[in-house]
């Protein structure tokens, strides 16, 4: 779950690392009175906001609030702005770039560490970045936050800083169930005080259970991913118009490799894990039903289940009147022959095979 | 002679974490019928009490005891995943088969790291455990998708394998052990592990290997096979049409920074002299 930036400076400055004086707002009016320059920031999740208007200068309360009201409900690659963080502009004489991050090959966390802060990480030249792994069985190490510093080639003064939030960001992580802490640009003042002066953080969402204090916070979720989200299904919205419904991630992109091969094109990605629990598939059913594709293709893996079983609950969820659209269903296991029949009386068109329940879904959907 | 396995065989004896659930008793049946001796359950609370037969006890340090128990194979919820397995390699079992999924990746890391400093091979989490045909099984793969052969299976996925081992099968393409390794992000065992011990496995011939997008183990693993395995491998990548920056059901499947595509890791594959399939069911062709 990613974090909007004025809710991860509040998580840094919980931990105890700097950040400017701010506040947030939803409208204009809600602007306090402020005392020297301000930067007005969109509070959207997505990169790329300066570039797209969303961050703005302002010398004076009025300006500022003139400033949040243009900023306010503003479009940024299709995320609406809905609040803006209004704080103390920053005197910068160097901007730095500090980041824990999953190093999923070392199958640790590792720092990363850059003297050129401020841009995006990724255009960074690689010998600029020290790349640290924090070793599970060691954890973080103060040591390690020195040769951060070293490596950023600081003064004395900065050097015992940059530590310093090295150390409190490792301890957020863990405390937090983050996997990703990133601060860019993490900038040295004019007066040599060391500030966050953005944040990045994304929560572990399979950690949630022991973080209550999240559970308050919304995310930017469609009507049906929402609803998918309860039913702990996973649910992508795709730009094609077949419907495909399977059960485990690999199988279910396989299935969408599989549509793309004979022409196809997948609108909605939904995997319901690795169950055939017949009210999973009943309740997946209903779902594709409202996300209006043009196929809908229902591929299932039995294990526990038997197939029948299985078509059973997908009659039970297309009701006596049918489906409106084509419906190509492959329940593979125990008694399938039983459920193609099912599934064939009901007026859908059963398949044997993954390749097949593919071509024949692509042609409907081609039709 | 020469002691022929792949991780698990007939002197596996399986502890069953979390047997009195759903999945636990289900899937302890399922392996005994497929020959595996299972031989205890823990459920904390429920000490004395039998499942299927099967006796119940407080920790896995009783189990072993009283049984003999040296793999273990886990189905408690997340929030004790991390704790059970702990609680496994304290008591010294070698073999760990971690099922459960959405475990905490503050939970996997270190779990999974003190696993590997004590030569404990873990596999998982989220992940359906291994088999092999006429041996044992460890996890909840579907028993009738196999078939005994000489053709080692490795996969991040838990159905795409049953797909494609069930094609394998229904080709007469029997296999020698397959090991669903899982989709999280910080596996226990890696492709690398699994392809290590199907180059020195003697019954194994050829390999399958099924990744999928997201992270860099597919590259991984095909830099190893260029350097050190010389059976033929056909391999299968899921996500050629998956979008960027969405996770794509499983925890490590998503591209991120345009780093973990399916064409990246087709194409170190081919570099390496794998086969790609471009269908799962062309997986069969290509071992023929």
């Amino acid at each position: 779950m990613k974090l909007f930036e004025y809710k991860a400076k509040e998580l840094l400055w919980k931990h105890g690392i700097p950040i400017p004086e701010g506040q947030v707002v939803s409208s204009a009016n809600q602007i306090r009175a402020i005392s020297g320059p301000v930067m007005v920031k969109a509070q959207v999740l997505i990169g790329g906001r300066g570039k797209a208007g969303g961050i703005k200068p302002a010398n004076t309360a009025d300006e500022a609030k003139k400033v949040a009201s243009a900023i306010l409900g503003m479009n940024i690659r299709g995320y609406i702005t809905k609040e803006v963080l209004v704080e103390r502009r920053l005197n910068i004489a160097k901007e730095l770039y500090l980041g824990i991050t999953v190093d999923r090959s070392r199958r640790s966390l590792l720092i990363m560490a850059s003297a050129e802060g401020g841009m995006d990480i990724e255009s960074v030249p690689e010998d600029k970045i020290l790349m640290l792994p924090i070793d599970p069985l060691i954890g973080y190490q103060k040591f390690m936050g020195r040769q951060v510093a070293t490596f950023m080639k600081l003064q004395k003064g900065q050097a015992a800083q940059v530590e310093d939030i090295c150390g409190k960001l490792a301890g957020l992580m863990a405390a937090e169930d983050a996997e990703l802490a990133e601060i860019n640009p993490l900038v040295i003042t004019a007066e040599g005080k060391v500030v966050a002066s953005d944040g990045k953080i994304t929560i572990d969402s399979d950690a949630l259970f022991r973080h209550k204090e999240y559970e308050a916070l919304k995310e930017d979720l469609t009507p049906l991913e929402e609803k998918a989200k309860k039913l702990d299904i996973a649910f992508v919205q795709l730009d094609g118009d077949i419907g495909v419904i399977a059960n485990g991630a690999g199988l279910t992109m396989a299935t969408l490799d599989s549509i793309n091969m004979f022409g196809g094109k997948a609108g909605v990605f939904l995997d319901l894990g690795g169950t055939d629990d017949p009210e999973k598939v009943k309740a997946a059913m209903n779902l594709m039903k409202e996300a209006n594709m043009k196929v809908i293709l229902l591929n299932i893996f039995g294990g526990i289940t038997k197939c029948d079983t299985v078509a059973k609950g997908v009659l039970e969820a297309i009701g006596s009147k049918g489906s409106p659209v084509p419906i190509v269903a492959r329940i593979k296991g125990v008694n399938e022959e039983i459920a193609r029949e099912m599934l064939r009386n009901a007026g859908m068109i059963p398949a044997s095979g993954l390749s097949e329940a593919a071509e024949k879904a692509s042609k409907e959907s081609l039709r | 002679m020469i002691h022929m396995t792949v991780i698990i065989d007939e002197n596996t004896k399986v502890v069953v974490q979390g047997i009195t659930g759903y999945q636990g008793t289900y899937h302890s049946q399922a392996m005994r019928d497929f020959g595996t001796q299972v031989v205890a359950g823990v459920t904390p609370g429920k000490a004395g009490t039998t499942v299927n037969d099967i006796p119940v006890f407080e920790f896995v340090s009783d189990a072993v005891e009283k049984t003999g128990a040296n793999t273990s194979c886990i189905f408690v919820p997340a929030p004790n995943t991390k704790d059970a397995a702990l609680e496994a390699i304290n008591a010294g079992i070698k073999t760990i088969v971690v099922v459960t999924e959405h475990v905490p990746l503050h939970d996997e890391i270190p779990m999974v790291a003190i696993a590997r400093s004590r030569g404990v091979t873990l596999i998982g989490p989220n992940c359906p455990g291994l088999a092999s045909p006429g041996r044992a099984k460890v996890g909840i793969l579907p028993s009738k998708i196999f078939r005994k052969g000489n053709i080692g299976v490795v996969s991040r996925s838990g159905t795409l394998t049953y797909e494609i081992v069930n094609a394998m099968t229904e080709a007469k393409l029997g296999q020698s052990t397959c090991v669903g390794i899982g989709g999280d992000r910080v596996p226990g065992t890696t492709f690398v592990d699994v392809l290590e011990k199907f180059q020195k496995d003697r019954q194994t011939k050829k390999i399958v290997l099924v990744g999928e997008i997201g992270g860099t183990a597919e590259e991984e693993a095909a830099e190893y096979i260029k350097a050190n395995v010389t059976k033929p491998v056909i391999a299968y990548i899921a996500g050629r049409t998956a979008p960027p920056g969405k996770r794509m059901g499983h925890a490590g499947a998503i591209i991120a920074r345009g780093r973990g595509t399916a064409e990246s890791k087709i194409k170190a594959l081919e570099a390496a002299g794998v086969k790609v399939a471009p269908l799962p069911t062309d997986v069969p062709r290509l071992l023929a």
